[in-house]
């Protein structure tokens, strides 16, 4: 039984790589996943990934970040501390609208951000979770799980004949643990 | 993505015959992994220079209080408030890059939007600075936040456009500072996979543990898009809530509408200039002019001859407006611009501003990088002096003759002016030292699609119109970092 982990094949080129997802799903290879120092546009569709769903956490932040806002400024000049300016009416919407706006920005912003951090595990700190070094640079990797598929030669093949400049067997899977 | 060639029409956003994924990461990291050269210790000796005079005025203002600055009981508000919105007004081309280009599509933000984002960050800085200055004591502004306290509570005034200020200008900070954060994290990676030791450990910290992998990539680049489609309006809204606290006011010469689009425009115009000031530079010095190229140039000084025409057609439509109006403060008040004691203050900001950029009318003038760089710092000092005439000339002559003044800056208030130049250059000098000044991932998307090199594989294919090959040749001609020649034979 051999000792390795994951089988990374390494491309130069995006368009290889894709062209190397479709051989290994042909010849129903499952992916582990795909690293790139750059995005590349159509990929997640090629790997069935869904939607990102942020959008509706960003909404949903930002209307909490507004209504936080609205109400507040709403206790305090109207509740809590009506000031009599000119015999103006106290609830003056307009003079709401700045601040109501810019929390509504900040809170989409932060809630937005961190919900993508949350749900990606990226914090200060975090051990980087990486299988080669050269995927942040200018190597292009499809990351195959070992275990299971068999045999690991023809892996080996399908990716070189799509072009992948080299194929890595190796016997751990992230090499950035020192 | 990579398998869609752009049309070869289009100018290239990369130029050069040899670059690859690695070259943009050896070329841009040049700095970042090398000891700086002569030029950067230049500069960030004389930017240091600078950052301890306002040090020094900084705290010559806190210890002796703001009678350390000339202002007197007519001209309550000078070079400080000047001071600030400049410099929020030059934060504003970094968002404007990273955002309204973004949903405008337009790729060539991508190898400018880091700097200027950055540049953003250290200009609101600057103007952050005043804010805290101007209180004369500084603790107090915690007074400017909605807390509880023992006065009722007595909350803040928020009806006052000045408190609107408060909650923009940190929205805008912060949000600046996420995006660009974000924006910097694949970068970092990329620094921490090629380094060793204690610098790999510190940019691991940076990086938060970034892979690259592909559902990472899919939610930054929602990210990306959702922040950038929240910043468009912030950025507009930022400036318009500057302007308020101006045109709230019943001062003739402050109180008129057209003040939000008119400062926004401004805003735009001198972020701009000092985007092109800052990068004219740093492309030489890094060498990074197959990044930052010709077409790039240009097209910021065409953004900066369009704000610069709209911000004339303000400066008229307020003469325009003052005399229309019949209102005979209002008149008196620019009257008192043009001819008044202060008249050379208006006329170096109508020169700046409107005068001066409308040479970029001219493409020998847009492409011409040392005149381009002049006007940039034209441009600067024109939009301080705009400042400057709507606070100070507004100011001293108010509606009771009688206590009618001149504003005669002491040597703190140029101290600290001065002194807000160098602590801005020493933030840059040091971001340009240690993150990538050059979005490498972004850069990278884009080399495929929109380089010299994949056009040039076009050409030598064949199947292009000969009148649009000889269209794109004909616009390389403006390159400085591309042989003409090299065509020729294409």
């Amino acid at each position: 039984m051999s000792s390795t982990k994951y089988i990374l094949g390494i491309f130069d080129d995006p368009d290889d790589l894709m062209h190397g997802i479709d051989k290994l799903q042909r010849n129903s290879v499952p992916i582990y996943d795909v690293y790139s120092p750059c995005p590349i546009h159509g990929i997640d569709a090629k790997l069935g990934i869904k939607d990102s769903r942020l959008g509706y956490a960003a909404f949903m932040f930002g209307c909490l970040g507004g209504t936080i806002m609205f109400s507040m400024v709403y206790y305090m000049l109207v509740h809590d501390w009506p000031t009599n300016i000119g015999g103006k009416n106290y609830f003056a919407i307009p003079d709401f609208v700045p601040v109501t706006f810019e929390w509504t920005v900040l809170w989409t912003a932060f809630g937005m951000t961190f919900t993508f951090f949350f749900a990606t595990h990226l914090f200060p700190g975090r051990a980087p979770r990486v299988m080669d070094l050269r995927a942040t640079n200018d190597k292009f990797i499809i990351a195959i799980d070992a275990k299971g598929n068999t045999p690991h030669a023809d892996i080996t093949n399908l990716l070189k004949e799509a072009g992948a400049v080299e194929v890595k067997h190796n016997d751990r899977k992230y090499v950035s643990y020192e | 993505m990579a398998s869609h060639s752009e049309s070869i029409i289009r100018e290239p956003l990369i130029t050069g015959n040899n670059i690859t994924y690695g070259q943009i990461t050896d070329d841009v990291l040049r700095p970042v992994e090398n000891m700086p050269g002569k030029a950067w210790w230049i500069g960030f000796s004389v930017a240091s220079l600078g950052s301890l005079l306002w040090v020094f005025a900084i705290s010559y203002t806190f210890w002796f209080g703001i009678g350390a600055w000339g202002l007197n009981k007519t001209v309550g508000w000078a070079w400080d408030i000047t001071g600030f919105v400049w410099w929020v007004g030059i934060g504003h081309a970094g968002t404007l890059i990273s955002a309204v280009l973004l949903l405008f599509r337009q790729n060539w933000r991508n190898s400018i939007n880091r700097s200027a984002e950055a540049m953003t960050i250290f200009a609101v800085i600057c103007a952050a600075t005043y804010i805290g200055a101007h209180m004369g004591r500084p603790w107090m502004a915690v007074y400017s936040l909605p807390l509880p306290n023992q006065y009722g509570s007595l909350w803040v005034n928020w009806n006052s456009p000045l408190i609107w200020d408060v909650f923009a200008i940190s929205t805008y900070f912060s949000v600046s500072l996420v995006f660009w954060y974000t924006g910097l994290l694949p970068d970092i990676a990329t620094i921490r996979d090629r380094a060793t030791g204690l610098r790999r450990r510190i940019y691991s910290v940076l990086s938060f543990g970034w892979t690259g992998s592909v559902k990472t990539w899919q939610r930054f680049e929602t990210v990306s898009l959702i922040l950038a489609g929240i910043s468009t309006p912030l950025v507009l809204s930022v400036h318009t809530i500057v302007s308020m606290d101006f045109a709230t006011s019943l001062e003739p010469g402050w109180h008129t509408t057209i003040f939000p689009p008119y400062f926004v425009a401004g805003a735009i115009f001198s972020g701009f200039a000092m985007v092109q000031t800052l990068l004219l530079v740093a492309r030489k010095v890094l060498g990074l002019e197959n990044y930052i190229t010709m077409f790039h140039i240009e097209s910021m000084n065409k953004i900066i001859l369009l704000t610069g025409s709209i911000v004339g057609v303000a400066y008229l439509t307020e003469l325009f407006i003052a005399f229309y109006s019949q209102a005979e403060y209002e008149q008196y008040a620019f009257m008192n611009r043009i001819s008044g004691p202060y008249w050379w203050a208006y006329w170096s900001m109508m020169t700046c501003n409107v005068i001066t950029p409308q040479l970029f009318w001219f493409k020998k003038i847009r492409t011409n990088i040392p005149l381009a760089w002049t006007l940039s710092i034209v441009v600067n000092i024109g939009m301080w002096f705009e400042r400057f005439v709507i606070i100070v000339t507004s100011l001293h002559r108010d509606y009771i003759p009688s206590s009618w003044a001149m504003f005669y800056p002491t040597w703190v208030d140029v101290s600290v002016f001065i002194g807000s130049i160098g602590l801005f250059f020493t933030m840059f000098l040091l971001f340009i030292r240690v993150l990538p000044s050059v979005a490498m991932a972004e850069v990278k998307l884009i080399l495929k699609s929109s380089s010299e090199q994949a056009k040039r594989k076009i050409l030598e294919n064949g199947h292009v119109e000969p009148a649009e090959a000889e269209f794109y040749i004909s616009s390389l001609g403006k390159f400085d970092s591309v042989e003409q020649s090299s065509y020729e034979k294409v």
